[in-house]
């Protein structure tokens, strides 16, 4: 049976969570994800599961790498300045690969920076974050529903990988409410868990470590990883596209930058303007061969983000040598309007 | 003829990486000697800091996790949270645990995390070349305290096992020492004691372990010893500072 629910984004991806089969998180305080926590708080206990108010993210993160390496389905979340502090414990599970479920419900920075949303962990979700030759697979929801459908994603593909997945939410998604459906959710089939630490009975010991010292090993581990991002890359791009087929003018924008640009395109249209959207939802694997497909035909890009310029790069790496990348940045304060963007827009044009 | 003394089974058989004097390979043989007394080989899982504790997986016959450098009682405290009938431990130096993983220790014991750590403690830096740790004497040169630890510039050493004894969450907290059989003896029993406050479900134990450094503390492995008896002990006082007797939520 469907469900309506009209639902705080930061509850859906919560919800989203325990349907998911998470039954464990680590999280500390902070704003704007506190929602989070407080839903799991209450409703962990509920499904024998357990949840932790962790001493800081570091713990955090810690702990969950501990439940991952136990076989559990566990999630920690946080906003900015908790994540960074998290990049440690994110580059050791990627490096034991371990899968777990971080998300980043994003603030302003640098520094302690704000509490509005921002898009300025762009660079920090999609290169890794930490320390080492890593990637994480970054979802990048720009509705309520997607807070919940893409949580449900994360870890199936957390454990498809045994990589840690990002969810890059920001300010404006998880606290705005909507309408969102609940869907009926099939398992999917993963593979066994057989490298878990549950005591060594019967079977010769298992061991999660990131430590390789003897000869050549660190090298072949490293193209081991990168084996793996090269399988994400053909497996898990996911975007829309939407108003693409006459459009002269494409949009790229992701998240909340993505849903005030569908807006504007409106109001462009209707005052005659061709514009699409084009809108990755993994941020990494970045949709690279989908936009070059695009850039064949369409050879005008406005890149619009709630920074000073990050994703547009991905853009730039990934269109037609003959295409015209432009850029249109909103840094944090407050949310960019659509009638700020139809000016960008028209600018272009 | 009646065979006495035999490896631990739980310790596997091949030769230790550790500096001639050093005492990490007797507190590895202490610690498989209690999982081995309580037969809880198949269902204990060990978290190895970082520094000469990290290669713990390759002398134990157990499941191990690796943890970043200070953090194993918050990997310790998710696989507890998971499997709480298994036995978790953490094996951790003095500058992993009580430098960079202090928070880590203190909020795990302040919970009362039902796991056991064996802290070891010789004063110094022992992986990365013999500098200063939280735990350095006054007056004790290292690489980077070329003059001597002063305490105008450095602060004192912490005693781990007193200061956690002082927390509610905390169990059981002890020191002891390995430089003479008599301590050595002493150590084996807390060591037991430790894991046995676990499988009852007493909550967080610790144990605290004196070991020698022979080779960043520029000294035999006899005159190793003969220090830990005259400079660390005095400093650092062996004894049990906290022992409950029932848990609190039995």
């Amino acid at each position: 049976m469907e469900k309506r629910l009209f639902i705080k984004g930061n509850e859906a991806l919560a919800l989203g969570a325990i349907k998911a089969g998470c039954r464990y998180y680590f999280g500390y305080p902070i704003t704007p994800q506190n929602d989070i926590p407080e839903y799991l708080s209450k409703h962990l206990v509920k499904v024998e599961g357990c949840f932790i108010q962790a001493e800081s993210e570091v713990a955090s993160i810690n702990m969950l790498l501990g439940a991952s390496a136990a076989g559990a389905r566990a999630m920690t979340s946080s906003s900015s300045p908790g994540i960074s502090l998290m990049q440690e414990g994110i580059s050791y599970l990627a490096g034991s690969e371990l899968p777990a479920v971080i998300v980043n419900i994003t603030r302003s920075g640098p520094g302690l920076g704000g509490i509005s949303a921002s898009q300025g962990d762009y660079f920090q979700a999609t290169r890794g974050g930490g320390h080492g030759d890593y990637r994480t697979i970054v979802l990048a929801p720009h509705s309520v529903q997607e807070m919940h459908d893409l949580t449900l994603v994360a870890f199936d593909l957390a454990d498809k990988y045994r990589n840690p997945v990002v969810i890059l939410g920001d300010a404006v998604l998880g606290q705005m409410q909507e309408t969102m459906v609940e869907r009926i959710v099939h398992p999917a089939e993963l593979p066994a868990k057989d490298w878990t630490l549950t005591g060594a009975a019967g079977r010769e010991p298992n061991l999660i470590k990131s430590l390789y010292l003897k000869e050549g090993e660190m090298e072949r581990h490293n193209w081991k990883l990168f084996a793996k991002y090269q399988r994400m890359k053909k497996e898990e791009v996911r975007y829309e596209v939407s108003l693409g087929e006459d459009a002269d003018l494409i949009i790229t924008a992701f998240g909340t930058a993505a849903r005030v640009s569908k807006t504007a395109i409106r109001l462009a249209r209707a005052e005659g303007f061709k514009v699409g959207l084009f809108r990755p939802i993994t941020l990494f694997p970045f949709p690279e061969e989908a936009l070059q497909c695009l850039s064949r035909r369409v050879k005008r890009f406005l890149s619009i983000e709630m920074n000073t310029g990050q994703m547009v790069e991905d853009v730039k790496l990934s269109v037609a040598r003959d295409a015209d990348v432009h850029f249109y940045g909103h840094p944090p304060g407050s949310p960019p309007v659509p009638e700020e963007l139809l000016e960008a827009i028209k600018k272009v044009f | 003829m009646k065979q006495v003394f035999k490896r631990p089974p739980t310790l596997k058989d091949v030769p230790f990486h550790f500096c001639p004097g050093c005492h990490h390979g007797t507190i590895h043989r202490l610690v498989a000697d209690a999982i081995d007394y309580y037969n809880l080989r198949e269902r204990t899982i060990g978290v190895a800091g970082v520094g000469c504790s990290v290669f713990v997986y390759e002398y134990f016959d157990i499941d191990v996790a690796e943890a970043p450098h200070g953090r194993a009682p918050a990997v310790a405290t998710g696989l507890k949270r998971v499997l709480r009938d298994r036995i978790i431990f953490t094996y951790q130096g003095d500058g992993d645990l009580a430098s960079i993983g202090m928070s880590e220790i203190v909020h795990t014991a302040n919970r009362g995390e039902n796991i056991t750590v064996i802290f070891v403690n010789n004063t110094v830096y022992g992986m990365t070349g013999g500098q200063m740790a939280p735990t350095t004497l006054l007056g004790q040169q290292t690489t980077t305290s070329p003059y001597g630890r002063d305490f105008l510039q450095d602060g004192y050493p912490i005693r781990m096992a007193e200061m956690l004894a002082t927390l509610e969450g905390t169990s059981y907290s002890v020191r002891m020492a390995l430089n003479t059989p008599a301590n050595l003896m002493k150590a084996k029993k807390a060591v037991r004691r430790a894991f046995e406050m676990q499988m009852n479900d007493m909550g967080f134990s610790f144990v605290e372990l004196l070991s020698s450094c022979p080779t960043n503390w520029g000294m035999s492995s006899l005159k190793a010893n003969e220090r830990v008896e005259k400079e660390l002990i005095p400093y650092f006082p062996l004894g049990i500072f906290k022992e409950r007797k029932g848990s609190d939520h039995l």
